[in-house]
């Protein structure tokens, strides 16, 4: 464990160095306070409380925002390097692939951790400055806080895992980009468009809620509409939620938290230096 | 502390290395030689567990290469090391110290034996090729190593950070580290080692002392003497030598008739000014290994 710590730390101020920590903090805190000002509007047709809406729209940000975070981060982690040519040697100390792996995820995910936090706080902070009876969104932000940190513990696995298969950084940008772009946004419009399609049929009862499921930023929003019961103030997948329970969501949403890092870990170790 | 028995490894049907026996005892110094591509970082990333061997066997410190064992008892410098340029030489050398085990606070001394002490919390970045070897070498020093894998450690070193370096091994072997190193740099590693090893298109076609090299190789000595002004004609008839220039006269032969040619010259006495022996150098010796092993 100490050596996961130690590189934990070296990974921490590299990502100070390179700007990353500066680059997530203010990233989020831009978009939260943007989502804030929008937000405010709709508060009185559906009767909730700000913070609530506020976390609604939150789960849509986070839900691009978060991913794409985390694959920015780590595409460079085994590729990086490779390039670099530092591989061969720490590959020589007496630490295993995985401690390598876990030492720069726990500095990336306390990146990320900063980040949501800093970014969630000056929305409930505007929550709470636009009126009173926020304090009921509070659990739901809570949630919205630990489940945004599991997607992004998700893409920074499965992040290291194309670095891996990729072994240059180039190949490897191009590849996180990809994936988050038929994860999080394709996905999404080719389940929409075969629901169309099917018209209520079988595939929209039976196949399309285990389909979000199987989605990790799917079951992330699930969970988050579902939990808070404010999947009336969101557009969209809301219907669905209604007919998954959030323990599932939330099931898919660890599962994928360990199978993206067992990626990780499988694709490293087939990584010769 | 290293033992390679039989080692051959294949890469896409090509044999890198091809039935490499080769030993490294403890406090002992062997210089790996070879042309690019020859199998020198080959070897070394199989004796260090990064790449695994074809066929053969290899133990590091009685274990296998890459067991926690023989990696907590190797320590490597890569050719041309590499380190992230945006952390400092002492946080660079802190993380390495940690990832042994060792505590943080020696990076200091350690960057300070290498005569990095002045840039120790600047960034890599900032540094020259030569000061990144120096890191390289600093962080092979961690935790007493018995076994050290050096790829071309004097690359981009100036002489006297070389001397430096070679004193700092010397240290090492004394107190028992085994070193196996790869250089180009022949006359350095010539007074600095006590085997050479040389390998040519994978095989392992010489592996022994200098002193003992030169014996099998039986190649001529180069004899070279300064007659006094106006003898030089007389001195190269009587030696039957080959004149140089207006003073100097080469003379070759074999080990063997060495001393009767010095006696002969000794015998010109005062035609003579001055006498200089050649051995063959280990460019020499190299050349007619690697031509031998080729024919």
């Amino acid at each position: 464990m100490s050596r996961v710590i130690a590189g934990a730390g070296a990974e921490m101020r590299i990502a100070m160095r390179n700007r990353w920590v500066a680059i997530a903090v203010a990233m989020m805190a831009l978009f939260a306070l943007v989502l804030s000002a929008a937000g405010s509007a709709p508060t009185g047709r559906v009767g909730a409380d700000a913070l609530s809406v506020t976390v609604a729209s939150l789960t849509s940000l986070a839900v691009y925002l978060v991913p794409l975070l985390a694959l920015l981060m780590s595409f460079d982690a085994v590729a990086g390097e490779v390039e670099r040519g530092t591989l061969p040697l720490i590959l020589t100390y007496p630490v295993s692939r995985a401690e390598i792996l876990a030492g720069k995820f726990l500095a990336h995910l306390a990146v990320l951790a900063l980040a949501l936090a800093v970014g969630y706080g000056v929305a409930a902070a505007a929550a709470f400055a636009a009126g009173p009876g926020a304090a009921a969104g509070l659990a739901a932000l809570a949630r919205l806080g630990a489940t945004s940190l599991a997607l992004g513990a998700v893409f920074l696995g499965v992040g290291y895992a194309l670095s891996a298969l990729a072994r240059r950084p180039g190949a490897a940008a191009g590849l996180v980009i990809g994936l988050w772009l038929v994860l999080v946004v394709l996905y999404d419009l080719g389940l929409l468009a075969a629901v169309v399609a099917d018209g209520g049929g079988g595939f929209t009862t039976q196949v399309f809620p285990w389909l979000l499921l199987a989605n990790p930023a799917d079951a992330f929003r699930l969970y988050n509409l579902a939990a808070s019961g404010a999947a009336g103030v969101a557009a969209g997948i809301g219907g669905a939620a209604q007919t998954i329970p959030p323990a599932w969501a939330l099931g898919s949403l660890l599962a994928w938290v360990a199978g993206g890092f067992a990626l990780a870990i499988l694709a490293f170790r087939r990584v010769t230096p | 502390m290293l033992t390679c028995t039989q080692v051959t490894k294949d890469y896409a049907g090509v044999r890198a290395l091809c039935d490499v026996t080769l030993d490294v005892a403890p406090g002992e110094r062997v210089a790996l030689l070879g042309h690019n591509g020859a199998g020198k970082s080959t070897l070394m990333k199989i004796v260090l567990g990064l790449i695994p061997a074809t066929s053969g066997r290899v133990t590091v410190a009685g274990a296998g290469p890459g067991s926690r064992t023989a990696r907590e008892a190797a320590a490597y410098l890569p050719e041309n090391a590499a380190f992230h340029p945006a952390l400092t030489g002492r946080e660079q050398i802190a993380l390495y110290l940690r990832l042994r085990g060792e505590a943080a606070a020696k990076a200091g001394a350690l960057l300070e034996r290498v005569g990095l002490g002045a840039a120790a919390d600047r960034r890599i970045g900032t540094y020259s090729k030569g000061m990144r070897q120096r890191v390289g070498l600093a962080q092979a020093l961690i935790g007493r190593p018995r076994l050290m894998v050096l790829d071309e450690p004097t690359s981009g070193l100036d002489p006297v950070s070389r001397r430096e370096f070679y004193a700092i091994l010397d240290e090492l072997a004394r107190a028992g580290a085994a070193i196996l190193l790869s250089s180009h740099a022949l006359t350095e590693v010539e007074a600095r080692t006590d085997r050479i090893a040389i390998l040519s298109k994978g095989r392992l076609v010489a592996n022994d002392t200098l002193g003992a090299l030169r014996r099998e190789a039986g190649l001529p000595i180069q004899i070279e003497v300064a007659a006094r002004p106006g003898t030089v004609g007389e001195v190269a008839e009587r030696l039957s030598g080959t004149r140089v220039n207006g003073v100097r006269v080469a003379l070759h032969c074999g080990p063997d008739d060495k001393l009767a040619r010095l006696g002969q010259i000794a015998g010109l006495g005062g035609l003579i000014e001055d006498v200089e022996v050649m051995p063959p150098s280990l460019e020499d010796l190299y050349t007619h290994f690697s031509r031998r092993a080729g024919e």
